[in-house]
């Protein structure tokens, strides 16, 4: 889920770069970039759910985590 | 409000916190799509359980809004403490 | 009016006792993309936006102060217990001189906080592009500080508050539509 909304790009790196490559960097493409005007009746979350996951449809949810920390 | 607040405290704040999160997806959701007729009903039964959560809530720990939105206990008991800042 | 509410949106809690942590927060209180400027965007916005729309940013400027309330948690409980020298070593000795603890309206640089943040063009379509912007900048805001912070619990609140801006961002987006007059439209046809 949390990676289909992730994408990522290597940026050039030149023999006279200071630092080692950085690899990948990466951004967030959210669902609401998608989504377009949303649809009626869309399937939802509990309250309790919903509170914890900042909304109250899945169709919206994007979990997020430091990315460069996954990858060490 | 109490001191020190019981562990009850938190779980009926959570339940109205749940309760009124739904209601403000709800208000954003049908603030772009205001035909949406279950949407509404949805959100004035939800609208009706908050009322009731809230009543629970103050009958134990004093008003949770003011400027007369709840009713006060004897003495004055709005500006106790603890604020949501600091439980 | 405003009335308040003696409740939080959402839980605020912070595991470990790291004061660091208020001085990347602080950016979200008085920066350029905080909620703060993002409150007085929209609630500064409605006066000249058509009707159709003044409900949504009414509401969702009001679900910013809500925004900016947690933030303010999140700081007052990570510096309330903090001694100068604990403050010192956090590297927010600057913002102690001036201030002690108190909170301030400025960002994670110390720059303060100016209505030059508030965009106001007038025009319901460029407000709206600056809206969305704004939501978008919010989001990455959050990103960032979520991939500075190693406190779990204080995490969950930031992607709590994540995940808001893209529901706000979604909702002007479907605002634009309502002002292209887009939707009726779908519906008809
Ligand atoms: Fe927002």
């Amino acid at each position: 889920m949390s990676s289909s909304n992730q994408k990522s790009y290597v940026p050039y790196h030149s023999p006279y770069d200071p630092c080692p490559p950085i690899g990948k960097k990466y951004y967030s493409t959210p669902p609401n970039l998608y989504m377009g005007f949303q649809p009626y009746n869309l399937p939802q979350y509990s309250p309790k759910e919903a509170l914890q996951k900042g909304t109250l449809w899945p169709a919206f949810y994007d979990y997020y985590e430091n990315p460069y920390e996954r990858r060490r | 409000m109490p001191s020190t607040l019981p562990e009850e405290f938190y779980q009926w704040m959570e339940e109205l916190q749940a309760v009124d999160f739904v209601l403000v997806e709800l208000t954003l959701y049908l603030d772009t799509h205001p035909q949406d007729q279950s949407a509404v009903q949805q959100f004035n039964q939800f609208a009706k359980q908050r009322k009731q959560i809230k009543r629970a809530i103050e009958s134990k720990y004093g008003p949770l809004q003011q400027y007369g939105n709840s009713y006060s206990g004897m003495p004055w008991n709005w500006s106790d403490g603890p604020w949501p800042w600091q439980v | 009016m405003w009335v308040y509410e003696k409740k939080l949106q959402y839980p605020v809690k912070v595991t470990s006792c790291n004061p660091t942590l208020a001085k990347y927060l602080i950016e979200q209180y008085g920066g350029a993309d905080g909620e703060l400027a993002a409150a007085l965007r929209y609630l500064n916005q409605r006066y000249t936006i058509p009707d159709k729309v003044i409900g949504l940013l009414t509401d969702i400027g009001t679900e910013e102060f809500a925004h900016l309330e947690m933030i303010a948690t999140m700081i007052y409980k990570l510096t309330k217990d903090a001694t100068p020298e604990q403050l010192k070593a956090a590297g927010i000795a600057d913002h102690y001189v001036n201030h002690d603890s108190a909170l301030f309206y400025h960002n994670a640089a110390g720059v303060p906080f100016t209505a030059s943040y508030i965009a106001a063009k007038g025009d319901p379509i460029a407000d709206l592009y600056e809206d969305i912007a704004a939501e978008e900048k919010a989001r990455a805001t959050y990103q960032w500080i979520i991939n500075m912070s190693d406190d779990p619990d204080l995490n969950d609140s930031l992607r709590f508050l994540r995940e808001r801006e893209i529901i706000h961002s979604q909702r002007f987006r479907e605002a634009v539509e309502i002002l292209k007059e887009e939707r009726d439209r779908k519906i008809f046809f």
